[in-house]
């Protein structure tokens, strides 16, 4: 059910946003540099787990909530805007959790 | 007071004098009967109960019967058109066929289970699942607020507040025996899932039910059907 998944993964995001946003106001307010940074997030199997987490629940949200727009919007239903929606989900997984590992190897 | 109608060929105008008391069912009469006899629109009960005489009023969906113009009356200037999201038939009258074919495609009709021989199916009133039929029952299918919906602008297969309602009536009706085939039949893109919960339909009902708790309540149904399996 694309609507069950869309309601939990925006649960999933409301928190990790809440976090990943306070963490970036905490990071600018301490000064940290990005060494700083990269040295308390490299091989921090918790910060990887949460970054993957956020990441999962980016692409499960985000095509699911562009399936409607493109309905509604643009008047584009069907098969080829389920597949290119599908491309955009690889895309962010991937893109995502290159960011993730980038930070944590 | 100037009002401008919206016949097929565009706006006409007209001039129509102010009364005490004056409806825009009012004001419409008075244009076919004094002022153009071809002036097509459709009206039955006259006093909110039927629900056929409801058009757009400056915009607005509205029951013309149950609208006085001193409401709804800008700079002396009234504008009418027929309901949205319908084909419009002629002037200010608009095929509902589509309205009520999705009804039917949301399972509209009641399914009981006894037969005339059994005992009556004694319901509580006070009972949790009565106390929700009862708030939303009374609708008598009008279409304000099947105009008054932007899903129903957006998606034309969207089964609309009105039909979604009834299949909630029925869904929370312990006589009625089709609750599964129910929450399927109103589930997905044309269901209930693409209701984005504007609430405009709860903003224009004229009997002031809220179709968008009924769609609410069906979203919830479904989803503890999925987590029982029973979906």
């Amino acid at each position: 059910m694309l609507w069950i998944a869309q309601r939990a993964s925006a649960a999933v995001l409301a928190l990790c946003v809440a976090v990943h946003l306070a963490m970036i106001i905490y990071a600018v307010q301490g000064g940290l540099t990005a060494a700083e940074i990269l040295e308390r997030t490299r091989g921090n199997a918790g910060w990887l787990a949460f970054y993957s987490v956020f990441v999962l629940a980016v692409t499960i949200h985000a095509p699911i909530g562009l399936r409607s727009v493109f309905a509604e919007w643009l008047g584009w239903r069907g098969r080829s805007r389920d597949v290119v929606l599908s491309l955009f989900a690889l895309l962010i997984a991937w893109m995502g959790m290159r960011a993730a590992l980038g930070v944590f190897a | 007071m100037k009002v401008f109608v919206k016949r097929n060929s565009g706006f006409q105008e007209f001039e129509v004098p102010r009364h005490p008391s004056q409806t825009v069912l009012d004001v419409v009469t008075y244009i076919q009967r004094s002022l153009d006899p071809t002036l097509a629109y459709r009206y039955a009960c006259r006093v909110g109960m039927c629900g056929s005489c409801a058009m757009t009023v400056n915009g607005v969906p509205r029951w013309t019967c149950r609208t006085h113009v001193d409401r709804v009356v800008r700079n002396d200037a009234l504008e009418v058109g027929p309901l949205k999201n319908l084909p419009v038939i002629r002037d200010l009258v608009t095929d509902m066929r589509e309205f009520f074919d999705k009804w039917a495609r949301a399972r509209g009709q009641f399914a009981g289970e006894r037969t005339k021989r059994d005992d009556f199916h004694k319901v509580k009133p006070s009972s949790s699942d009565r106390v929700q039929v009862d708030s939303n029952i009374e609708c008598i299918g009008c279409g304000v607020c099947y105009a008054a919906c932007d899903v129903v602008a957006w998606n034309p297969d969207y089964l609309g507040p009105a039909a979604l309602n009834r299949a909630w009536t029925l869904v929370k009706d312990e006589r009625d025996s089709l609750k599964t085939e129910r929450l399927r039949a109103v589930a997905g893109d044309a269901g209930c899932h693409s209701c984005h919960t504007h609430m405009s339909c709860t903003e224009r009902c004229p009997k002031h039910l809220s179709p968008t708790a009924g769609i609410a309540g069906l979203k919830r149904e479904i989803t503890k059907a999925v987590v029982r399996g029973k979906f």
